[in-house]
């Protein structure tokens, strides 16, 4: 754990600081959406620390405060969270050799994460990205939801302030240097469009997980490359 | 929301987490095939990026989402530091939401 520290730079920790608050206010907002929706204020605490998947957490209380049953709300979850597989399989290798680091370290398996793992070029510098952007959004997204659970409806809407565009813009910035191949980038066009044009009809989720048909055209690229 | 939806959404993400590092060392893949696992996620991120700034629920989110990610999108390509072009991108979307374009 040592080496970790010593291989993070501050510019590194200056990003993650930087998603880590935008986390905190969007955590916060969790946390007094889910009691505004009628649960007790451990729940959404619960879930925060168990879940550990925003987006899914959202999701997950917006359709049982929208009328519909758990078991539904833990099918679209499960949905919007099957993306942790294939990113597993992708940056896997980070999160260190020992049995208890890939136990602990697969609960940290986020977007961010992924993200900020991806751009790094050096592993060890990956792996110390990883573990810190994990550590930090872990304590920042569960203590703004205790927070939020609390204080309750003063914090409002992060809406106002814009909170749902930094999120994307985050993982453009981190993942636009990995767009300079041609293959990523032909895989990445392709399958952004399928997301796109099948969101109107599909439930949340599935969308993205179509985009790995994309990487048909990383394949045929390769082929061009060599013919 | 129930204790038990709770418990059993959390375990099937771990299973989902848990998975693919498990996988990874049990399965001797080819170079090829790990570097096309390397490229998965980043279409992954990606189609988040884009379903995130351009649809809400099944429709589409209005102009400022987009137009917030855009403005970071192109200070991130102009090499501007990852804090300003997370400060920017929420700032317009703000800003435009504020002027009451959404």
């Amino acid at each position: 754990m040592r080496s970790i520290w010593r291989t993070l730079d501050p510019q590194l920790l200056r990003d993650v600081a930087a998603v880590a608050a935008g986390a905190a206010v969007n955590g916060a907002s969790f946390g007094a959406i889910s009691v505004a929706a009628g649960l007790p204020w451990w729940l959404p605490v619960v879930m925060s620390l168990l879940v550990f998947a925003g987006g899914a957490q959202f999701m997950a209380v917006g359709i049982v405060a929208g009328g519909g049953s758990p078991a539904a709300a833990v099918l679209a979850g499960l949905v919007l969270n099957a993306r942790h597989l294939p990113f597993g399989l992708a940056v896997g290798q980070v999160l260190g050799r020992g049995l208890l680091a890939r136990l602990i370290g697969s609960h940290l398996l986020i977007d961010e994460t992924v993200a900020f793992a991806l751009a790094q070029r050096d592993p060890a510098k990956a792996r110390a990205a990883y573990w810190a952007c994990g550590a930090a959004l872990f304590a920042a997204w569960n203590l703004a939801v205790v927070a939020g659970a609390l204080v309750g409806q003063a914090i409002g809407d992060p809406g106002a302030f814009g909170l749902d565009a930094a999120f994307p813009a985050a993982l453009l910035a981190l993942t636009l240097p990995a767009l300079k191949d041609p293959r990523t980038r032909n895989a990445v066009l392709l399958g952004s469009a399928v997301a796109l044009a099948t969101t109107p009809f599909l439930p949340a989720g599935v969308p993205v997980l179509l985009a790995l048909t994309g990487l048909a055209a990383a394949v045929t690229t390769r082929q061009e490359a060599r013919a | 929301m129930t204790l038990t939806a709770v418990l059993v959404l959390a375990a099937g993400t771990y299973a989902f987490r848990l998975a693919g590092p498990l996988l990874r060392d049990r399965l001797r893949l080819p170079d090829r095939v790990k570097e096309l696992m390397s490229i998965s996620a980043t279409v992954l991120l990606v189609a988040l990026v884009a379903t995130s700034s351009l649809t809400k629920g099944q429709g589409f989110a209005g102009w400022a989402l987009p137009a917030g990610v855009l403005v970071g999108g192109l200070a991130a390509w102009r090499k501007a530091p990852f804090v300003v072009v997370v400060v920017l991108a929420a700032a317009t979307t703000a800003g435009l939401r504020h002027l009451g374009v959404d």
